[in-house]
């Protein structure tokens, strides 16, 4: 390499990466995979707002992969000084470590689920199988895709939605839901390894007939890959999915930020930030903002982790642990 | 003659032979290649600048660059001195020095990451002592060096050893002999007859810097802006279904590859030329010695 050619390199990646070196109070918002669009979008309002109000400027920067693997990097100390996540049992981990206050739920309105989504299926266009409800899914011949119930935010919500609706029916009760589920399962031919391989298995590899995933996932695949090749059904009962946030106290307290941390977690909760929300397929709490946007998010009987399972903590241990009811129903497929 | 009949094969299995190769190289490396190319440019050329000119993408390129810059030198300081000592001398333990250089190439570069998280991770064992004087290596750029020299630095020194060993020790004692310093040696007679073998070792090993994956992934965190690099990078947009970004991304690396490729093509070839020359000045040395 040429020593002018190799100056000029080394001067690009210098001045690149010379915004990193500014002294100035930065936040690090560690998110799950696909919440980039909405934290893209809510970061440049959160940073004009605090300014307005304190005169600071705050710098956020975003940090994006897998939930599970993005947790385990919290604990292995990657410094976020907020987490945004897909499922209370990842922040659940946190507080296990002792990076998340224990009372976590309790720091925030709504159990610190700022909006919340629902699990819906997609269908090819036209809707060829009639697929309505979750009774249709397990009809003989049809297919369906979703990402692995043990190891992905996605496929526990979808597991527990299959499993509270079963248990929801007249006459519903553990044992009806464990032989929905195994039928279900039957339908099941492959398990993705993520929620975002599940969309890429149904949309781009044209594999099976029904995608069980987020009411807001929905709303990102049709805008990458057009709204001509699918559709959105609403079963009539699925689950209340929400999507907690955390401060990671032992973080803030380090770094001095929990002021700034505190200030940009609450504003998800203020009308710009819910409405932020909605504005990216998350159903927002506030009513009124909630209202404004009601076209966009059809009526779905809706049903809690809490008063269904009686918490993550518990539906964890029934479930998903080694030997839990997925082990057991999926074991005898 | 051996020769012969080796030419002497029926058209058809050199037909076929031929056919299986190119196609091979067609189907793994030339469609792939070109797919790159087509995705990136699936929406016309305005969308790829842009996605050219987005702030993250344009700090990957950069971070991705001064990685490979910063690990470059350690590899050639490294490599040149291993190989050296391999070949040149004999000493106790060299059987285990040598399969240690191998290591990373046995290693899964995810299993190489995670090793580093073990050892300067929060809950790792240098990890209290890190925090306690706020020194961060995981997740932000030493972490990320480090984890892309662990991966890089059997290139050179792979490349170097049997190099060294085919030229032997003759020209340095020489040179010792005729009152050089041990530097002077070095620059005038071990350099020169290495600096090609060692050229193409720094060539792949920039390129494998420049790829690297797995185990970068697992040791940088990925924050946008910051500890991204361009494979990283290309990973995350395409699973937020920015194809275009994704690809345009996947095509500056490609270009980085291609420009490897043909700088590993001239020095490939400047190295047989050399080889040639000293082929044809050898004989006269052999009956000399």
């Amino acid at each position: 390499m040429n020593r002018s050619l190799l100056s000029a390199v080394l001067l690009a990646a210098g001045l690149s990466l010379a915004p990193v070196a500014q002294a100035q109070t930065s936040l690090l918002n560690v998110s799950y995979d696909v919440a980039r669009d909405v934290f893209k979008d809510y970061n440049p309002k959160f940073v004009a707002a605090y300014k307005a109000r304190t005169g600071e400027t705050v710098e956020v920067k975003q940090s994006h992969a897998g939930s599970t693997k993005q947790v385990r990097a919290v604990a292995d100390g990657l410094e976020a000084d907020v987490v945004t996540m897909n499922q209370a049992t990842d922040i659940m981990f946190l507080a296990e470590k002792g990076l998340v206050a224990a009372d976590w739920t309790k720091k925030f309105p709504n159990d610190a689920a700022p909006y919340t989504s629902t699990m819906v299926f997609i269908v090819r266009k036209g809707n060829p199988k009639a697929i309505k409800d979750w009774n249709d899914l397990i009809k003989s011949g049809t297919s369906i895709i979703i990402p692995h119930p043990k190891n992905t935010g996605n496929g526990r919500w979808t597991y527990l939605a299959a499993w509270g609706n079963a248990l929801k029916q007249p006459g519903g009760n553990d044992k009806s839901a464990a032989a929905y589920l195994s039928a279900f399962f039957k339908n099941t031919p492959l398990f993705a390894p993520g929620g975002r391989d599940a969309t890429t298995t149904f949309i781009q590899r044209g594999q099976g007939d029904v995608l069980v995933t987020f009411e807001s996932e929905a709303e990102l695949i049709a805008r990458e890959f057009g709204r001509g090749g699918f559709e959105v059904v609403y079963p009539p009962q699925s689950i209340l999915t929400e999507l907690p946030v955390a401060i990671v106290d032992k973080v803030v307290d380090k770094r001095g930020t929990r002021k700034q941390a505190q200030a940009y977690l609450e504003y998800l909760w203020s009308k710009d930030g819910q409405t932020n929300a909605a504005e990216n397929y998350l159903r927002p709490r506030d009513a009124e903002v909630f209202k404004k946007y009601a076209d966009r998010f059809p009526a779905v009987k809706t049903f809690t982790v809490d008063e269904t399972f009686g918490g993550w903590a518990k539906a964890t241990e029934a479930h998903f642990k080694d030997g839990g009811s997925f082990d057991q129903i999926y074991q005898v497929k | 003659m051996k020769v012969r009949r080796a030419a002497a094969e029926t058209p058809a299995v050199r037909w076929t032979l031929t056919a299986i190769g190119v196609g091979f190289l067609i189907f793994f490396l030339g469609l792939p290649l070109i797919a790159v190319f087509v995705e990136a440019f699936r929406s016309g050329w305005a969308p790829y600048w842009e996605a050219l000119q987005e702030k993250d993408t344009l700090h990957a390129v950069g971070l991705t660059v001064l990685v490979a810059v910063v690990v470059l030198p350690f590899n050639i300081a490294f490599g040149v001195a291993a190989a050296w000592a391999i070949a040149k001398f004999e000493f106790w333990g060299k059987s285990l020095l040598t399969t240690l250089i191998d290591l990373p190439f046995a290693v899964s570069p995810v299993v190489a990451g995670l090793l580093f998280i073990l050892i300067f991770g929060a809950n790792g064992w240098m990890g209290p002592l890190l925090q306690s004087h706020d020194i961060k290596i995981i997740f932000a750029l030493p972490g990320m060096i480090i984890a892309t020299l662990f991966i890089t630095f059997p290139y050179i020194a792979r490349e170097l050893i049997p190099l060294m060993q085919a030229q032997g020790r003759e020209e340095e004692e020489a040179a010792v002999s005729l009152g050089a310093t041990g530097f002077q040696m070095f620059w005038r007679v071990t350099l020169p007859n290495i600096k090609w073998g060692l050229l193409y070792g720094v060539i792949l090993a920039n390129a494998r810097a420049m790829g690297e994956f797995g185990a970068v992934s697992v040791v940088s965190g990925h924050i946008r802006g910051e500890t991204n690099t361009l494979p990283l990078h290309v990973e995350i947009l395409y699973n937020e279904y920015n194809s275009v970004g994704a690809f345009a991304a996947a095509s500056v690396l490609a270009l980085l590859a291609l420009v490897t490729l043909i700088a590993k093509t001239i020095v490939e070839w400047r190295m047989a030329k050399e080889t040639e020359m000293l082929n044809a000045a050898l004989p006269t040395e052999k009956t000399a010695s």
